[in-house]
C-alpha cells in the first residue's frame, strides 16, 4: 500500500491525463475539507483544478452519488464500495458505461470521525496522516497518535471488496479485503421476541430528525421524486412522528435492497449518528440468503428485483 | 380481549383472490367480516407503501393474496411480487411486527373453500395478536390531504 501522498499525486497525474486526452470532461474526486477530519467532493475540470484533488483517510463520501443522469464523459475517483455503486448505476441505466471512467483506489478503510473525537475529546485543529496505519491529531498543546484500526468505520471493518477490481485503472496495488459481514448481530436480534425487536429499532431511530441526509448522501437514491416528498397522496407526514420516521427508514431499506454496497455514506452523513444501515443490512441479509446476490460485482448482473425464477423460495406464502 | 374485533386491510388481486371472494359470497360460504378489501389489478401492483400506510393508520393486520405462481393474468406479475413479498415479510418481521399480522396467500378464483378457510385463519390469528398498538400512529387525525 503506497503512502497517501503517493496516491494523491497519482490521482492528480491520472486526472490531468484524462482531462488532456478528452477521456473525461470532469474528474469527480475529493479535496481537503475546510475543517480537520473531513474531505469535500470536488469537480476538477482543468489541470489547475486537479492539483486540489487529494486522497486521505477521510474520503468517506460516496462520489457515485453525482453520476446518475450526468451528461458527458466523467471520471470518478472511487474506493471499492464507490466503484460498486457506480457499476450498479450502470446496470440500472443511470449512466452509460462508455461515459464513465473509474479511477479505482484500493482502500484500507476510512476513519470514523466520531470514534476519533471520542478518543481525543480536546478540539482537534490538525491531522497528520504520515503513516498507513496511524494518524496523528494535533491541537492546542497536544499531539495524539491514533491507530487506524481502532477508528475504522463500522462498514469498513467488514469490507471484503476494498479493491475496485473492475475499475478502468488502479492507483497502487490491490489491498486485501477484511472478513465479510457475517450479520451475527442481526441474526442474534432475530432470535429475540417481536416486542424486543420493535423496541430495538424504535430506539435506534429515536433521535432521527428526518433531515434526509442519509437519502441525499446515498448513491442509490436518485428518484426524481422521493416517496417522502410525494404529496398526492402523501405517504409520510411532515412532522417527526415516530411512525412516519420508522416508515421512512423501512421504505428506504426496501428501496435499497439488493443495491446497497455498504459504503456507509448514509451513516457518515447522519448528523445524529444513527446506525441507519441496520435496515439495509436486514434487507441485504434477505437478498443474500434468498437470491445469493451482491450489488456491483460485475457489469452485466441484473438487480434481483428486476428478475425472478419460477421456483423462487417463498414458503411463508400459503 | 375476547370481544376484540380486529380491522384487517386485505389487498386482493382482481383476477384470482377477488374472484374467490366473489365465489365464496355467491356460494353462501360463511367467513368473518373483519377485513376491508382493496382490489388490485395484480399483486405486482402492491407497493410496500400500502402495507405501511394500512398499519400506520391503525390496521391490526394486513392480508395480501393473489394468483398462484404461474397463473398470473399478466404472465409474470406475481413472480415479481413474490420477490418483493419476501423482502417486505422479512423486513417487517425483523423489525418486530408479529408474524401473524402480515399474511400472504395464493388463492385462485375457483378456490372459494380455501378463501373461506384462509379468511377465518387470518382473522383468528390477528385476533390472537390483539390490537395493534406498537406499529401505528398514535394520533390518527386525518391530514389535509384527506380533506382536499
Amino acid at each position: 500500500m503506497p503512502a497517501l501522498s503517493d496516491i494523491t499525486s497519482k490521482i492528480r497525474e491520472s486526472a490531468k491525463k484524462l482531462l488532456a486526452d478528452g477521456r473525461a470532461e470532469v474528474v469527480i474526486g475529493y479535496r481537503q475539507g475546510t475543517v480537520p477530519l473531513t474531505t469535500s467532493p470536488f469537480f476538477a475540470r482543468s489541470a489547475a483544478d486537479c492539483d486540489q484533488l487529494v486522497w486521505s483517510n477521510f474520503s468517506r463520501i460516496n462520489l457515485a452519488n453525482y453520476l446518475p443522469g450526468r451528461p458527458g464523459k466523467v471520471a470518478l475517483v472511487a474506493k471499492g464500495c464507490d466503484a460498486r455503486s457506480a457499476i450498479g448505476q450502470v446496470t440500472e441505466n443511470q449512466i452509460l458505461k462508455d461515459n464513465l471512467y473509474i479511477i479505482g483506489v484500493p482502500c484500507t478503510g476510512m476513519i470514523d470521525t466520531n470514534l476519533v473525537v471520542a478518543k481525543e475529546t480536546r478540539p482537534i485543529k490538525e491531522v497528520v496522516e504520515s503513516t498507513d496505519d496511524a494518524i496523528t491529531v494535533k491541537g492546542e498543546g497536544f499531539s495524539t497518535d491514533i491507530k487506524k484500526t481502532d477508528v475504522l468505520r463500522r462498514n469498513c471493518q467488514t469490507c471484503a471488496n476494498r479493491t475496485p477490481k473492475l475499475a478502468d485503472e488502479l492507483i497502487g496495488a490491490e489491498t486485501p479485503g477484511a472478513a465479510p459481514d457475517d450479520f451475527s448481530d442481526i441474526k442474534a436480534l432475530l432470535a429475540k421476541t417481536p416486542a424486543e425487536r420493535m423496541a430495538y429499532f424504535k430506539d435506534l431511530i429515536k433521535d432521527c430528525l428526518r433531515c434526509y441526509a442519509c437519502r441525499n448522501a446515498c448513491p442509490l437514491c436518485y428518484c426524481p421524486i422521493c416517496f417522502v416528498d410525494e404529496t398526492r397522496p402523501q405517504w409520510l407526514g411532515k412532522s417527526n412522528d415516530p411512525m412516519d420516521t420508522l416508515t421512512f427508514h423501512l421504505l428506504r431499506g426496501l428501496h435499497c435492497s439488493g443495491r446497497c454496497t455498504s459504503c456507509g455514506a448514509c451513516e457518515t452523513a447522519c448528523p445524529v449518528n444513527i446506525k441507519v444501515r441496520e435496515f439495509n443490512r436486514v434487507t441485504e441479509l434477505t437478498v443474500q440468503n434468498n437470491w445469493n446476490y451482491e450489488a456491483g460485482l460485475n457489469w452485466d448482473q441484473k438487480p434481483p428485483l428486476t428478475m425472478f425464477q419460477t421456483d423462487d423460495p417463498a414458503d411463508f406464502i400459503k | 380481549m375476547s370481544d376484540f374485533e380486529p380491522k384487517i386491510v386485505a389487498f386482493f388481486c382482481n383476477w384470482c383472490t377477488y374472484g374467490a371472494a366473489d365465489l365464496a359470497g355467491v356460494s353462501r360460504l360463511d367467513y368473518p367480516p373483519n377485513f376491508r378489501v382493496v382490489r388490485l389489478p395484480c399483486t405486482g401492483r402492491l407497493n410496500p407503501k400500502f402495507i405501511m400506510e394500512a398499519f400506520k393508520r391503525g390496521a391490526d393486520g394486513v392480508w395480501i393474496s393473489g394468483c398462484h405462481p404461474g397463473d398470473c393474468h399478466y404472465i409474470a406479475g406475481n413472480y415479481h411480487a413474490r420477490r418483493k413479498f419476501v423482502l417486505m415479510h422479512q423486513l417487517l418481521e425483523s423489525i418486530g411486527v408479529e408474524p401473524n399480522r402480515l399474511r400472504f396467500s395464493w388463492i385462485s378464483s375457483a378456490e372459494a373453500n380455501k378463501f373461506q378457510a384462509m379468511a377465518r385463519d387470518v382473522v383468528e390469528n390477528v385476533k390472537a395478536c390483539g390490537p395493534n398498538t406498537t406499529f401505528r400512529k398514535e394520533d390518527l387525525k386525518l391530514g389535509l390531504a384527506e380533506v382536499a
